[in-house]
């Protein structure tokens, strides 16, 4: 079996608007993610990042050009199951994604829809609230935990699954400051340990420095794409783009600027605190 | 506003009754109330309350707020009272007017009214010790053998779920968009009930806007979780009979054949 996780060609994807024009969301993208690989998505809204999420979770199919995940094809009809099982997602708003009165019929969710046997189910919501450290909640009403315990049981939903492979759209963008940080400190857990290929899509540029590799989206198409260290050190470009750069990348480019010999690669504090 | 709410009235504790299996209490609630409608003297009532007591007392559920769930249906059981009172012919006892009291009037009055009251108290002790996801578990599992008549018993339980689910979800909505609402100005609370109705069309509209917005995302949210009916799909909780099922069966079947009993034995 190849190393491929993610293999998208040349993919273009249409709608039609409230008027009927057809407005082309993604355009001829081609982009490969590697087993394991860690990948942050960038880009302002409407930039097309989500679409790329759903065209991975055969939620969407594509206009032209085609999927693969795990080398399975997702306009192949009989497939569909079997991809979404391989690759999970996890939704921005953790209210509209939870089924269940209780957490861990909750996580059991995705598993019962398999058809999975009783006491494999058992085992594995078990495990999966295990991973994300919600097993003292297991017995609780959803609507009474906090924006980020939510988002960790709709990930231990996923991985309930046994999915290789996790897409997790902007599952930060509704959470205060301690919930994002609860969510992205298991997304790397479950990267480093649990091994499973991550896809996350944020607008958050610090939720972006730990990644393997950073693709920034712009306008439907991929506009820059490397290393956090490659893509952040054009500072200029990523500005242009709308987004934002980590706030001490951006100090050391300023510093830079004004004749201070610091590199452009600058991503943490300690960075720049030892180069100065 | 919205925050202690609890949904359906739901009793929690750790008793025998509330976990007997949600399948056989609902059918006992319903031999209970089949029973009930069998009874034609005073005499096998004592058995039907030494039953109900005895449920009570095991639930551990408070007398107080068994009788609080039979404030609203009071007027309907008055009403009923009242009707047989007058209503009944035979020996005159009292007469008020062109109304007469009858003494089969009494009788037959007092008789219905306990009914009514036995009746409430035992269903509403099935909703003050089973939760309502095992009721809808309950609920699902009786009506899986006539999946074949064409009744959707998994679509029914997943609805029934998903609406458990949501009304805190909603009901926290509402209370926001009323507070947005207040911020500007509108006004809930005086006014008479037309311009009371009108003022909530600025809580409903955005509450039903965010409603379909939420389906929709729930959809795609259940989509991607492999979710696709009920085909196929297993539980991780299975309810098993367990030996206090079969003994409560066993005392239920008893109270059903000596009201049986007495019916017969009466003619």
């Amino acid at each position: 079996m190849s190393n491929e996780m993610v293999t998208i060609k040349n993919v273009t994807f249409e709608y039609t608007s409230a008027e009927d024009d057809k407005i082309a969301a993604l355009r001829d993208i081609n982009l490969t993610i590697q087993k394991g690989e860690f990948v942050v998505i960038l880009g302002h809204n409407g930039s097309g990042k989500s679409t790329l999420a759903k065209l991975i979770n055969a939620l969407l199919l594509p206009t032209k050009g085609e999927v693969f995940v795990n080398g399975l094809s997702t306009l192949d009809e009989d497939k569909i199951w079997n991809i979404r099982q391989r690759a999970g997602m996890v939704f921005q708003n953790p209210d509209n994604q939870i089924v269940a009165t209780i957490v861990e019929e909750d996580v059991a969710f995705g598993p019962e829809n398999q058809g999975i046997n009783p006491l494999e189910i058992r085992n594995r919501v078990d495990e999966a609230l295990k991973i994300v450290g919600m097993s003292e909640y297991r017995k609780h009403a959803p609507h009474l935990l906090s924006g980020g315990q939510k988002q960790r049981i709709a990930i231990a939903g996923v991985l309930a699954m046994k999915p290789d492979c996790i897409i997790l759209d902007e599952p930060t963008a509704m959470l205060d400051p301690l919930g994002r940080k609860e969510v992205m400190s298991t997304i790397k857990k479950l990267n480093k340990h649990e091994n499973k290929t991550i896809i996350h899509i944020t607008h958050y540029m610090n939720e972006a420095t730990e990644a393997d590799r950073i693709i920034v989206m712009s306008d439907g198409k991929i506009s820059l794409e490397g290393t956090p260290r490659e893509v952040f050190s054009q500072v200029d470009k990523v500005l242009s783009l709308g987004l934002d750069v980590p706030q001490v990348t951006e100090l050391a480019f300023t510093l830079k600027k004004e004749g201070v010999d610091v590199p452009s690669d600058i991503l943490t504090i300690e960075e720049l605190v030892m180069s100065l | 506003m919205f925050r202690n709410i609890t949904i359906g009235q739901y009793y929690p504790a750790e008793t025998v009754i509330h976990k007997l299996d949600p399948r056989i209490k609902i059918i006992i609630t319903f031999t209970f109330i089949i029973s009930l409608f069998f009874i034609n003297s005073f005499y096998p009532y004592i058995f039907v309350l030494a039953f109900l007591l005895t449920a009570i007392k095991l639930s551990t559920v408070p007398i107080s707020y068994i009788l609080r769930g039979l404030k609203p249906i009071m007027i309907i059981i008055i009403i009923t009272f009242l009707i047989n009172l007058f209503m009944t012919k035979g020996e005159v006892v009292y007469s008020l007017g062109p109304l007469d009291i009858t003494k089969e009037g009494l009788i037959h009055a007092g008789f219905m009214a306990v009914r009514l009251v036995f009746l409430i108290i035992g269903t509403s002790l099935l909703t003050l010790t089973t939760s309502p996801i095992s009721l809808t578990d309950g609920i699902e599992k009786l009506l899986n053998p006539f999946k074949k008549i064409g009744i959707p018993a998994h679509e029914l339980a997943m609805m029934m779920t998903i609406a458990l689910r949501f009304i805190p979800t909603l009901l926290e909505e509402t209370d926001k968009i009323m507070k947005a609402q207040m911020a500007r100005g509108a006004d809930f609370e005086s006014g008479n009930i037309i311009n009371r109705a009108k003022s909530l069309v600025p809580l409903l509209v955005p509450l039903f806007v965010s409603a379909f917005r939420r389906a929709d995302e729930l959809a795609m949210a259940m989509e991607a979780r492999c979710y696709r009916g009920g085909e196929n799909r297993t539980r991780m909780k299975q309810l098993k009979l367990q030996t206090r099922d079969f003994i409560v069966m066993v005392i239920t079947g008893l109270l059903l054949g000596i009201i049986i009993y007495f019916r017969i034995s009466e003619h």
